[in-house]
């Protein structure tokens, strides 16, 4: 009976067991991580069509003497920052520095409005010079579309990202949440970082 | 239950964890720049467009694991959480490439 107990513990313990929580995290991160999973699918079906297309048509315009390189460095070079200073946030509200995490929560989302801001001034910009969804003066009616309609999935999960740190700020402030919803928040945050990684690499820089 | 919690605060004494906590995103922050200015620099190099275009990818990827293992985590959860997520981007990935990437190529001849 002991050595059944005992196999018992070792199985629950093991990296495969499964037993009481199978990917050792609380469901609410794990819901997360799914959606992420699922968002990536969103993001890569965007990137596919565009590698077709792209592929397909066997001509493309030259992206460096349509959009700004510098301006588009400035944008992911904000982004990773602020990136990095979720990271702070999360581990703040884990270890318990109650006073640091709103201050970098703020800072998170400030880098998602100067991310929009780049984004604004950019599309501004590739309007005015006569870019609409599906037509352009470059010659190729699907670049214009490819952009609008992925950077434009991409800048509505930074608006929503912003809006989802902004309620995560307020509600730590009034000790409504556990240090878990931060890092959860902080997961989302990320993501958005991860999937500009590749949209500035495919759409601006191959 | 709280395994990566565990692992995060298991790194030394409380004074160095501090400080040590902090520090992993700092240099992650500085690779993932030090990547960015790179990819930024090749562009501006003038490469052949597919061998430039395999250099982007590949700091991409690097950049998405920097991402993924230090900024979301990964690296301190059990590995079921790890393989459960990491593994079907890799499906994806060849799915994407074998399935639809003929296909765009063949399209490119029938026009031509």
């Amino acid at each position: 009976m002991s050595t059944h107990a005992v196999d018992q513990e070792r199985v629950l313990a093991s990296e495969w067991g499964g037993g009481r929580s199978p990917f050792g995290i609380n469901w609410p991160k794990l819901m997360m991580w799914l959606f992420l999973a699922q968002d990536t699918l969103t993001f890569a079906g965007l990137l596919s069509a565009y590698g077709v297309m792209r592929l397909s048509l066997g001509q493309w315009p030259h992206q460096a003497e349509v959009f700004s390189l510098y301006l588009v460095g400035a944008m992911t070079f904000v982004l990773i920052c602020s990136s990095a200073t979720m990271a702070v946030a999360v581990t703040a509200a884990k270890r318990g520095d109650r006073a640091k995490v709103v201050p970098y929560l703020l800072l998170t989302a400030l880098g998602g409005l100067l991310f929009l801001g780049g984004q604004y001034y950019e599309w501004t910009h590739f309007i005015r010079e006569g870019a609409r969804l599906f037509a352009n003066p470059w010659g190729v009616p699907q670049f214009s579309a490819t952009f609008f309609i992925t950077t434009g999935f991409h800048g509505a999960h930074v608006a929503a990202g912003v809006l989802y740190l902004a309620i995560t700020a307020w509600r730590w402030t009034r000790g409504r949440i556990q240090p878990e919803s931060v890092e959860i928040a902080g997961l989302y945050w990320h993501f958005v970082d991860l999937v500009w990684v590749f949209i500035f690499t495919l759409l601006y820089l191959i | 239950m709280e395994h990566g919690q565990e692992g995060t605060a298991r790194t030394g004494s409380p004074a160095g964890s501090h400080a040590g906590g902090y520090r992993i995103y700092a240099v992650t922050w500085g690779w993932l720049l030090a990547i960015t200015l790179l990819e930024l620099a090749v562009v501006f190099l003038g490469i052949p467009k597919v061998l430039l275009a395999i250099t982007l990818i590949v700091m991409a990827v690097l950049k998405a694991g920097l991402i993924m293992a230090y900024f979301m985590h990964l690296r301190y959860e059990k590995l079921s959480l790890v393989y459960a997520v990491v593994v079907p981007m890799f499906f994806l990935a060849i799915v994407l490439f074998s399935g639809v990437g003929p296909d765009a190529l063949s399209v490119l001849n029938f026009r031509r």
